[in-house]
């Protein structure tokens, strides 16, 4: 059996492999073995483009496998990176209360703790009340579970709702768009009790491992990254190699005949959208506390047309090609809007790459979708057939 | 031969269009019909009404020994019941080997738990030969569907009903585009489907529906205008004057 899933996945391997060697490479560089080849703040970086990846390989199952123009599964990525944001800040500010409190000739009482903690994490939006919101955040393993379930259940709630009402194509993903942009402008309210615009921070901060440096703790979440990424790579080519796969993918290409073939194309689709929601909330959770501050911009309607472009510039439909343009264009955006990318002066005008990045992006993104609708992917196929021909 | 389909009375409009009126027909259960009639005359409506696609106005479509109604079943509820349908234009998945069409189609299980965690039935491959042997594709089982000719297509489609082991098969057109000795096979797999099923051929062309040689249904403008034999049909006046123009 799992003989035959590799024969029959032959990608699965050279990517597990890829990413192995990859990571063993970042790790002999990095700053936790003593190394300065890979800086601390480019091994989050980099930890944080495998989250990226996840979250991209996710969006090509929903789209490039379904059909699905999901443009909204950022939301659920950002709502794993609350979910595990809430439970850090929690446990860090109680930390730092607890050993604030300590020298008080009288104990404090768990009230009193509460409080301060309270003050700590809401005064900045004028309170220092717990909402209902956060009244699970002090179990690591209730908010380890929110990562997963809410995505989950705001996606099965969503998709009960379109597909059974037959929404497809454009309307569907305007209403996706609207569903991200909705829950955006929610936390947006300080009223919601996750802060507001200031988001949640500190997040880099693991409490009860103070004593670890930043450079180890950045090591373990490119691990934990990289394992969750490969784990996710071979959870999906496995449900897609069989005949569910195929089924997947005839609901993709043409949705009223697999409907006449007698399979119940909603209940597909819910559960490829659920489950890729719950796999995004997993790449969330481990992003943000590598990026150290979540906030609502994160989940602004662009963050998942952006999602839609890496995956069209990787080449839908296949796995690998996600993460290609997941990394590609993550890395490439962060060069150019780091600042490293030299300008470009032409005598009469200063092309500052900061601000034409888009719009490089953006005609990058018309170029592939009118030459190359396979994506950077569908170069594999191109060397595949010439290799074919010349054997 | 007792009566597996029975519409009766169906009336159903578009934008005050009426696309059938007051339609009755009744189908047995091994049974050949062609069901011809020109343009507009609502012979693919019948169809989307019978499978589910188009729900009627008002009237009955009574289904199998138990006869239950049709009108509260969802499409994929009407395909598990045993009516497969095959479209006009030729839709196969292209971008799937025409084994993977034929497997998709087989009778087993449909729900998505069943597909992910449930080993593929042992006789599966057995099974798929058996359909395509019947309509000779055999040799192309590992090709890409898209990459078949236009009659190929055709086949696999009819070959993917098949597969479904419905107890009603609608055919739209099947003989479309054909050349001649593609539509000789056309109507082998057909005659030879019927011998343990029923089967609704939709067909514009007479040379076709002749050599199926079977009961015919006229239809023109919502209803049914005759029916019996093609000879009987054919020397019908209306049929003649709905044919030849008034």
């Amino acid at each position: 059996m799992q003989h035959t899933f590799m024969a029959k996945n032959p990608s699965v391997l050279w990517f597990l492999l890829g990413l192995s060697l990859f990571t063993v490479f970042v790790t002999i560089f990095s700053e936790a073995v003593g190394s300065t080849g890979v800086s601390t703040s480019f091994l989050k970086t980099l930890g944080k483009t495998l989250c990226l990846c996840l979250v991209a390989i996710a969006m090509d199952v929903v789209w490039g496998y379904c059909g699905i123009l999901s443009l909204g599964h950022f939301a659920f990525f950002g709502i794993g990176g609350y979910a595990i944001g809430m439970w850090l800040m929690y446990e860090r500010t109680k930390n730092i209360v607890v050993g604030s409190l300590e020298n008080n000739i009288l104990p404090p009482t768990p009230e009193e703790v509460e409080a301060a903690i309270g003050t700590q994490i809401f005064g900045v939006v004028g309170s220092s009340e717990f909402p209902l919101i956060w009244a699970a955040s002090h179990s690591l393993t209730l908010q380890l579970l929110a990562v997963v379930i809410v995505p989950g259940m705001l996606a099965l709630a969503f998709g009960w709702l379109a597909f059974r009402s037959r929404v497809t194509g454009v309307y569907l993903s305007i209403l996706t768009q609207a569903m991200t942009l909705a829950l955006s402008l929610y936390l947006f309210q300080n009223d919601t009790g996750l802060r507001g615009n200031n988001g949640l921070s500190g997040l880099q901060n693991i409490p009860g491992l103070e004593a670890v440096s930043q450079a180890t703790l950045s090591l373990w979440f490119f691990w934990a990254s990289a394992l969750a990424l490969g784990a996710g790579y071979v959870f999906f080519a496995w449900m897609l190699s069989g005949k569910f796969g195929s089924v997947i993918r005839a609901i993709r290409d043409n949705e009223a005949r697999i409907r006449f073939l007698g399979y119940n194309v909603e209940n597909y689709k819910l559960l490829i959208f659920t489950v890729t929601a719950m796999i995004a909330g997993i790449a969330g959770a481990l992003y943000y506390p590598q990026a150290g501050i979540i906030n609502p911009a994160e989940i602004a309607p662009i963050a998942s047309i952006y999602l839609a472009v890496w995956v069209a510039i990787g080449g839908r439909g296949r796995l690998y090609g996600a993460v290609i343009g997941a990394v590609f264009v993550s890395l490439m955006s962060s060069w150019f809007t780091g600042g490293s990318a030299p300008d470009i002066n032409l005598g009469f005008y200063l092309v500052k790459w900061t601000d034409w990045w888009l719009v490089l992006l953006g005609l990058t993104f018309v170029g592939v979708t009118f030459f190359f609708p396979k994506g950077v992917g569908g170069l594999f196929d191109l060397i595949s057939n010439y290799r074919e021909k010349h054997q | 031969m007792s009566t597996l389909l029975e519409v009766s009375d169906v009336s159903v409009s578009f934008d005050g269009f009426k696309a059938i009126n007051n339609l009755s027909i009744q189908i047995g259960d091994t049974e050949l019909r062609a069901i011809i009639g020109p343009n507009g005359a609502g012979k693919t409506t019948f169809m989307d009404i019978v499978t589910g696609k188009t729900k009627p106005d008002e009237g009955y479509v009574i289904w199998g020994e138990k006869s239950s109604s049709l009108l509260d079943m969802s499409e994929s509820q009407i395909a598990q019941a045993g009516i497969g349908r095959k479209f006009q234009k030729p839709t196969v998945f292209e971008e799937q080997t025409v084994r993977e069409n034929i497997t998709i189609a087989l009778k087993n299980p449909r729900r998505p738990l069943d597909l992910l965690f449930s080993r593929e039935a042992p006789n599966t491959e057995n099974r798929v030969r058996a359909v395509s042997d019947d309509i000779g594709l055999t040799d192309a089982l590992d090709q890409l569907s898209g990459a078949l000719s236009h009659g190929q297509k055709q086949w696999l489609e009819i070959g993917m009903l098949l597969a479904q082991d419905p107890h009603l098969l609608l055919v739209d057109e099947p003989a479309a585009g054909m050349s001649e000795t593609e539509r000789e096979q056309t109507t082998d797999i057909l005659v030879r489907a019927a011998k343990t099923r029923a089967v609704v051929v939709v067909e514009h062309d007479m040379e076709f529906v002749r050599r199926l040689n079977c009961r015919v249904t006229v239809l023109n403008q919502g209803s049914v205008l005759a029916e019996g034999s093609l000879d009987h049909v054919t020397k019908n006046q209306d049929v003649i004057d709905v044919y030849l123009g008034r």
